[in-house]
């Protein structure tokens, strides 16, 4: 064993941790320098997560171990986690909604005056803290009234109310716009100063490079790699998280938009907690072009998607195909009228996940000859077509005849992929398309989209991930709290016009 | 003021006390117009409300331990069947109430406890738990019951020295039974532990977000054994009180959907002790009322007046009073990844 002056902070020693039928940890060893932010790259499913899992006491591992600054550690829950003054920030926050931002701050650390809770002291310390780190919030507010920023800023309060030493964030910039990226940053950098170690969890290639000091990075479970960012390309990052040369940019020529194609005008969709979802947006696609719709998610882009398919029936506005206007909540219409969907929840209302992908393959056209004759289904001319697409759009399944559900992420949206994009199709609706994809399958995703766009289709991509509409889109759209602030050329636009735009203001 | 508070995202938010608490000043304001009219009828009302109110307080606090840990507990109505029963056979076995007492709240709490195997441990269904322990309540105590049993009494009023003089209030508030007082307390007492100590904070904790609270290392399952055993236990003191200071006596059925109107006085304090309290009350008062109008002779089938308090729970759990809440894990099983 090598001897260093100065010990890691936190170091993992050959973590191996298996789940039914996956490997999801095998013989990880990574460490943790004091004061640093280590970057833990990977795709999804690459063990980032489990590994901080295990690191936090959530899981168990099979085998290996934990040091702290040296000396082994055994963590068997939480607990023992904030004990040992490891926080972390979940990548679905964990906050209970109907707190405020004191009590779910002081939750499982409670500031106590005899047998009760001593408030005014908890707050004091929490406005000590949010001065101490520019971490600004209101300690009295409900966490559910707050936006997603703040309740991150919470999170991160949270972890330094009980003392963290290291901290781990899990893709703690899915949720946030580019401008509270780099306030994020900022706070990142403030806490290592004061000592902190930062455990940075994400699969973004710029924010690695950006914010850390030294890379890890995973794949399938390993680590296949030690990078420094200021030595390596953003390139260089994704051929070793992929374990192949990628192509990060999409081929595009020039689109040759001709006549409006699709239409909405003047969408409006109610919710019943958040007042109007969609605020009377208006906007057009042409044959032959790309409408990427950008925006932080839960911005009423899920609410103008079900809208626009029928899968959700909307206040007032309409929705016109080639001219024609379409009726309300008739999925079944709007399909027979060229429309493809890929929707964001691929489990909810993309797939059957019980039915074998042969069915899968037949959701929208199973009525129809040759599926179908008097009511009967046509087996042979179901298998046929599944076995024909399996082939063409590359679905890795042993056989059609596999519940969708049991086909990886990457897999099942190829299926739908496979299914909405092997018709007649004049418009096509993308929602979230590539999310939770390997960059192989995002990369198939993206050229099938384009090639459509070439054949002369609509193509609306609705993306939270800024690179994927930048990339796809001919025209982008802004929305932002259930309106569209503004359409801009994609070639003209910046990811900083972007931002701001995301963010409400317009510029 | 020390320091100064930010305004982000603020919203001024309606207290869950408030809707029962307009009812209650309008029936304090009724209440002292009549008794200035027809003192001895008013009182009668008054302390006849108070006798109602009390076995739904216990219920709807006891529903209130449970769902805000995150278990639903529609057992209730038998688990005051059965703690009335045993209430009532220890107090004519051994003649000492104290004890009668003590086994009606021990049966409550371990209904709680078999509810909490059933929900926690077992993962079952709550809703059919809860139907369980409803249907074992009436057979048990449908099978050993006899009639012709006698006890040697129940409990009697205590009065509260000086307060007990004060006109009106004094003669309905505190001239009680002693579990009545109980119950007054341990409203108070609920309040204070889910709003103002540890244990309360992590119980809500659970109930809302189980697994926000087991990343910081509440364990989730013990709080929710513990709180549906302590709910069950109040739901046992609302069984005693009826065999030992309201009727004195075991009947067949005798909770007679009391267990269900407590779920409804629950809702409408909106899962809060003192809100559930002052609703409670209000049910207690619409109870005495029909009982009273009966006694007028008014010319009403005495079938409909007989409604009144079922009517109004329906009214109350279909919405009337507004959105409701309930804590956002409650009737689904916790499970550690």
């Amino acid at each position: 064993m090598k001897t260093t002056t100065d010990t890691p902070v936190l170091e993992t020693k050959d973590i191996t941790k298996t789940f039914p039928g996956t490997l999801a940890n095998s013989k990880v060893s990574i460490r943790l320098e004091q004061g640093e932010v280590l970057a833990l790259l990977g795709e999804n499913g690459a063990g980032k997560t489990t590994l901080m899992n295990i690191i936090y006491g959530l899981y168990d591992q099979d085998s290996g171990e934990i040091f702290l600054n040296g000396e082994p550690y055994n963590i068997r829950n939480p607990h023992d986690a904030i004990a040992a003054g490891i926080g972390m920030v979940h990548q679905h926050f964990m906050l209970v909604p109907v707190f405020t931002v004191l009590e779910n701050i002081m939750l499982g650390a409670e500031v106590m005056k005899g047998p009760f809770l001593n408030k005014t002291q908890a707050r004091q310390e929490i406005l000590e803290l949010s001065n101490r780190y520019g971490l600004e919030v209101d300690p009295d507010a409900v966490v559910e009234d707050l936006p997603v920023g703040i309740q991150q800023r919470v999170e991160i309060l949270k972890a330094l109310f009980r003392d963290v030493k290291i901290l781990i964030l899990d893709e703690p910039t899915a949720v946030l716009t580019p401008q509270e990226i780099q306030e994020l940053f900022q706070i990142m950098r403030h806490l290592t100063e004061s000592g902190v170690s930062i455990v940075f969890i994400t699969h973004k290639l710029k924010e690695v490079l950006e914010i850390a000091d030294r890379i890890v990075i995973m794949r399938r479970g390993e680590v296949v790699g030690e990078a420094n960012p200021r030595q390596v390309s953003e390139h260089d990052l994704a051929n070793l998280m992929v374990g192949r040369e990628v192509s990060l940019v999409v081929d595009k020529s020039e689109a040759a938009p001709k006549g409006v194609q699709f239409e909405v005008k003047d969408l409006v969709v109610k919710d019943p907690m958040k007042g109007l979802a969609v605020n009377h947006v208006s906007f057009a696609v042409r044959a032959g072009e790309v409408l990427g719709i950008a925006g932080v998610q839960g911005n009423g882009q899920t609410e103008l998607a079900e809208a626009m398919t029928g899968l959700r029936k909307h206040e007032g506005g309409t929705v016109w195909i080639s001219g024609m206007e379409t009726p309300q909540a008739n999925p079944r219409a709007l399909v027979e009228h060229g429309m493809a969907h890929i929707p964001e929840d691929r489990h909810k209302h993309g797939l059957i996940l019980q039915y074998p992908l042969t069915d899968n393959f037949v959701l929208c056209t199973y009525y129809k000859e040759p599926y179908s004759k008097h009511g009967v289904r046509n087996k042979k001319a179901i298998l046929t077509t599944a076995e024909e697409l399996i082939k063409r759009f590359d679905v890795r399944t042993p056989s059609a005849f596999i519940s969708a559900g049991d086909l990886s992420g990457g897999n099942q949206q190829k299926v739908i992929v496979a299914r909405e994009l092997s018709r007649d199709v004049s418009v096509v609706i993308a929602n979230q398309p590539t999310r939770g994809l390997d960059v192989g399958s995002i990369e198939y995703i993206h050229k099938t989209l384009i090639r459509l766009r070439d054949e002369g289709a609509a193509v609306l991509v609705i993306s939270s991930e800024l690179d994927e509409i930048m990339s796809l889109s001919d025209r982008i759209a802004v929305m932002y709290r259930g309106e569209i602030v503004d359409v801009v050329d994609a070639k003209q636009t910046t990811r900083e016009e972007l931002g701001l735009l995301m963010a409400g203001s317009k510029s | 003021m020390t320091v100064g508070v930010m305004n982000n995202g603020k919203i001024r938010r309606r207290p869950a006390w408030a809707s029962p608490l307009i009812f209650g000043v309008i029936v304090i304001a009724v209440a002292v117009f009549s008794f200035m009219k027809n003192p001895s009828v008013t009182e009668a009302v008054m302390s006849a409300m108070i006798r109602f109110a009390v076995p739904l307080m216990l219920g709807a606090l006891c529903g209130i331990y449970c769902e805000r840990a995150g278990i639903v507990n529609i057992g209730i109505e038998g688990q005051m069947l059965l703690s009335a029963f045993t209430a009532y056979m220890t107090n004519v076995w051994t003649g000492n109430l104290i004890l009668a007492l003590l086994a009606g709240a021990l049966t409550g709490a371990l209904l709680g406890y078999f509810l909490a195997v059933i929900s926690i441990k077992l993962k079952l269904n709550q809703i059919i738990g809860g139907t369980v322990i409803n249907i074992l309540a009436i057979g048990i105590t449908g099978f050993f019951y006899q009639v012709g049993m006698t006890t040697k009494g129940k409990f009697g009023p205590i009065r509260l020295g000086p307060l007990a003089k004060i006109p009106l209030v004094g003669p309905v508030l505190f001239n009680n039974p002693p579990i009545t007082y109980i119950a007054f307390l341990m409203v108070i007492i609920s309040h204070i532990i889910f709003f103002h100590t540890r244990w309360g904070l992590r119980t809500r904790a659970v109930g809302e977000h189980p697994r926000a609270a087991d990343t910081l290392g509440i364990d989730v399952f013990k709080t929710r054994y513990l709180n549906t055993i302590i709910g069950g236990a109040l739901a046992g003191l609302a069984g005693a009180f009826l065999t030992l200071e309201g009727v004195g006596t075991f009947e067949r059925n005798m909770t007679n959907g009391r267990g269900f109107i407590a779920l409804a006085v629950m809702i409408f304090g909106k899962w809060n002790p003192i809100g559930s309290a002052l609703a409670a009350l209000l049910f207690g008062l619409a109870n005495a009322l029909q009982t009273q109008l009966q006694f007028m002779g008014i010319n009403i089938p005495h079938q409909f007046i007989g409604m009144i308090p079922y009517a109004l729970t329906i009214v109350v759990v279909s919405g009337f009073i507004g959105r409701s809440r309930p804590p956002a894990a409650e009737g689904t099983p916790y499970e550690k990844e």
